[in-house]
């Protein structure tokens, strides 16, 4: 496969992440969906390497990391909040380590192109104790995402491969090399200590952790990744990520550093740049780390005003930290917000919450669309799965007449990702008033770029596997009031399933079915292409 | 070419947007030039506000076109012209749907896109072939004739 694709490729970050995967041999590629991280997998499965859609991402890294034990190299893609779901493996994963090459991709949305918060994932790598690589465009997404595997291979760590949505979704020229493969061949090695962590083994593997970031961090003084670019005495710029390349381009006299080993830090490194040049600025997107980090260290070192904590740099917001410019920018013109399309399955469903003046407790997805007129009928959004708790926190203490109004909307993909729990909840904690939980299920993840799910009972490339339905799964948590309608069957029957289920001061689940407009003529082919196969096994097995 | 071309295209979710600005990426890059192309697409399906950077030259960095530095805005949405007119630089060359009306024959609207690139090609030191090779690059077989005879119309629309 790799052997038609020609020397020099115009590709996206995410695609130069997906290459690089795959030349270095990687053996599985798990993750969530999630922009800007999502083309990374169906690339990669583009490219002919095996890679599959988990539930989420806690359980997307925890079957990495089982890779990893087993001795193969493994790709963990998510978006930045999707690491808060995985961290809970992913810190004592920092513990075991790992012995096949285990590359965490965090996609961070600095801007809010398209997510709920703009965290700042290095955050990550400093508390968890893990290596951190930026790239800055796609030849460096290609090139550190492969030195990735090598590094988590040489340090027996996970390392953390962080992106940007300018990193993942720009395209940039990419010349592709030939990768080393695997140190070795999946096969079991028993290693008690390294991989139980209770806390007899959990305590030596703390002191471990810190050994290896200490020689990790020797290890990025003089590494390809930290790149010097000794220009004018008179500027200096540490810069990392995307915000290497505003640099560049708004003060191309200047020196510059660029922090590819973003954590840990090269401080001799950084020392010896500092202490070369007479005025040194830290251009860092996002959160104040670096300079924070290298002023405690005594460096002199210049940041950059509260303002630019927000949203995306560029080189007009870098041409103004350096020139010390804190007035307050332009307002650039707002654009035509998103719609749902015409025809979605979620339109009708929003209507009838505003006709039946419903407080909603939501969830993300497409139908996150339904807060903005003409449907205004959402109150609450926090992040996947919430709707369901926050329905509940709010149906114990609000008085009865409110507590009756609320209903807790959700998707199919985020259902599976992370409304199970909350169902365990609303049956283990029912509140006086009952709840009602309205799934919106369109058959896919729309919301990304229609991914297949669990409850699709498809896989990333779209062949038939195992299925959960929803109907099943409440019913069997022991839920008895499950009803599915058509969101197009008819307003009126909308308004009295609503009605009823609000009325009946009982714990209800309403599956709302009907396929996302624009998936709907791939669902029907992949359908299609299903029945033909089990025919022809049939056919088989029977002749 | 010895400077960095800065080209925008913009409209709406739907529009091909994405798509024209990775013709003209394309393009640029199977002249041996260094491209960066880059936009955020998140929600844009939804048919909401798309805008695609285009970069190119002996030599690109930063893969967003700083504001007022355009030297060309491909605008595919009539009503998107104003709320993108603050990329261009004075003196830089706008494109939109207005500039077709000298096209001839009919055109589809679903390759207004690609005449729209047809337009901006009679600004541009790409060669004719290259632009052809860039459009079958970016469209499945299917696609072609019907893009390579908009592109053409857009060329014909500009007095040559
Ligand atoms: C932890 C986390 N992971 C991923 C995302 C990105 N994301 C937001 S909603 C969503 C799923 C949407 O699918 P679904 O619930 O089926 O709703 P639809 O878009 O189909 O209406 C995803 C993947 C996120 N916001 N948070
Ligand atoms: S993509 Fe599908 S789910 Fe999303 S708004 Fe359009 S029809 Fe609705």
């Amino acid at each position: 496969m790799v052997a038609k694709l020609a020397d020099r490729m115009l590709l996206s970050g995410d695609e130069a992440v997906a290459l690089a995967a795959f030349n270095a041999g990687v053996l599985l590629g798990t993750g969530y969906p999630g922009t800007p991280s999502t083309e990374i997998l169906e690339a990669f499965a583009a490219l002919g390497g095996k890679a599959q859609w988990a539930p989420n991402e806690k359980v997307a890294l925890e079957v990495g990391i089982g890779v990893a034990f087993a001795g193969g190299r493994s790709l963990v893609t998510m978006k930045h909040v999707g690491v808060n779901v995985a961290a809970d493996a992913l810190f004592t994963a920092a513990y075991t380590g790992v012995t096949g090459g285990l590359v965490l991709v965090s996609a961070d949305d600095p801007g809010m192109a398209s997510s709920q918060n703009e965290q700042d994932n290095r955050h990550y790598a400093r508390a968890a104790g893990l290596l951190m690589l930026e790239p800055a465009d796609s030849q460096q997404a290609y090139d550190f995402a492969a030195a990735a595997f090598a590094l988590s291979e040489q340090f027996r760590q996970p390392v953390l491969l962080r992106m940007t949505t300018r990193t993942c979704h720009s395209k940039s020229i990419v010349t592709q090399t030939a990768l080393p493969g695997p140190a070795q061949a999946p096969s079991f090695e028993r290693n008690i200590p390294a991989r139980v962590m209770i806390p007899a083994y959990a305590r030596p593997a703390h002191h471990a952790l810190r050994d290896k970031l200490a020689r990790a961090a020797a290890y990025a003084e003089n590494c390809a990744q930290t790149i010097v670019e000794p220009r004018s005495k008179a500027l200096g710029i540490i810069a990392s990520g995307v915000a290497a390349m505003h640099a560049r381009e708004v003060a191309p006299e200047a020196s510059l550093l660029q922090l590819g080993f973003s954590y840990p830090l090269p401080m001799q490194a950084i020392r010896d740049f500092v202490a070369s040049v007479e005025r040194c600025v830290v251009i860092e997107e996002g959160d104040r780390i670096l300079v924070t980090e290298l002023r405690a260290e005594g460096l002199a070192v210049e940041g950059k005003p509260e303002r630019f904590r927000f949203g995306e740099l560029n080189a007009d917001r870098v041409r103004r930290i350096l020139e010390h410019d804190d007035s307050p920018e332009a307002k650039i013109p707002g654009g035509k917000p998103p719609a749902l399309c015409e025809g979605c399955s979620h339109r009708p469903v929003f209507e009838a919450l505003n006709r039946l003046d419903c407080i909603v407790s939501g969830d993300i997805g497409c139908y996150s669309l339904g807060v903005l007129p003409p449907f205004t009928a959402m109150d609450t959004l926090v992040c996947m799965g919430a709707s369901i708790g926050v329905g509940l926190g709010m149906r114990h203490v609000l008085p009865p007449e409110q507590a009756k109004r609320v209903v807790s909307v959700i998707g199919d993909s985020t259902f599976v990702h992370s409304g199970l729990t909350g169902l365990a909840e609303m049956v283990y904690n029912p509140p006086p008033t009952g709840h009602v939980v309205l799934i919106v299920d369109n058959g896919t993840t729309a919301m990304t770029g229609q991914q297949e799910h669990p409850g699709t009972g498809r896989t990333l490339l779209h062949d038939a596997t195992g299925r959960l339905l929803f109907e099943d799964i409440a019913r069997a948590m022991g839920i008895a009031d499950v009803i599915t309608v058509d969101p197009m069957a008819s307003d009126v029957v909308l308004d009295d399933v609503l009605r009823q289920a609000l009325d009946s001061g009982r714990l209800v689940v309403i599956v709302a079915r009907r396929p996302c407009i624009l998936a709907a003529p791939k669902i029907r082919q992949y359908e299609r292409a299903a029945a033909e196969k089990r025919i022809g096994i049939a056919v088989r097995v029977d002749g | 070419m010895t400077q960095v071309i800065n080209v925008v295209v913009a409209g709406l979710g739907g529009q091909g947007v994405v798509k024209a600005s990775d013709v003209l990426a394309d393009a640029a890059f199977r002249c041996g030039l260094d491209v960066k192309k880059s936009e955020i697409h998140g929600m844009s399906q939804r048919g909401g506000s798309v805008a695609s950077d285009v970069r190119f030259g002996p030599h690109v960095h930063s893969p967003m076109i700083p504001t007022g530095q355009a030297d060309f805005l491909v605008v595919v949405a009539p009503d998107q012209v104003d709320v993108n007119r603050h990329v261009l630089k004075a003196g830089g060359l706008l494109v939109s749907p207005a500039s077709l009306e000298k096209v001839p024959g009919k055109l589809q609207a679903k390759s207004i896109n690609v005449a729209l690139l047809g337009v901006l090609s009679r600004s541009l030191e790409i060669p004719l072939e290259i632009w052809e090779d860039a459009i079958r690059g970016c469209f499945p077989e299917k696609h072609h004739r019907l893009n390579l005879e908009a592109f053409e119309q857009g060329r014909q629309a500009v007095a040559g």
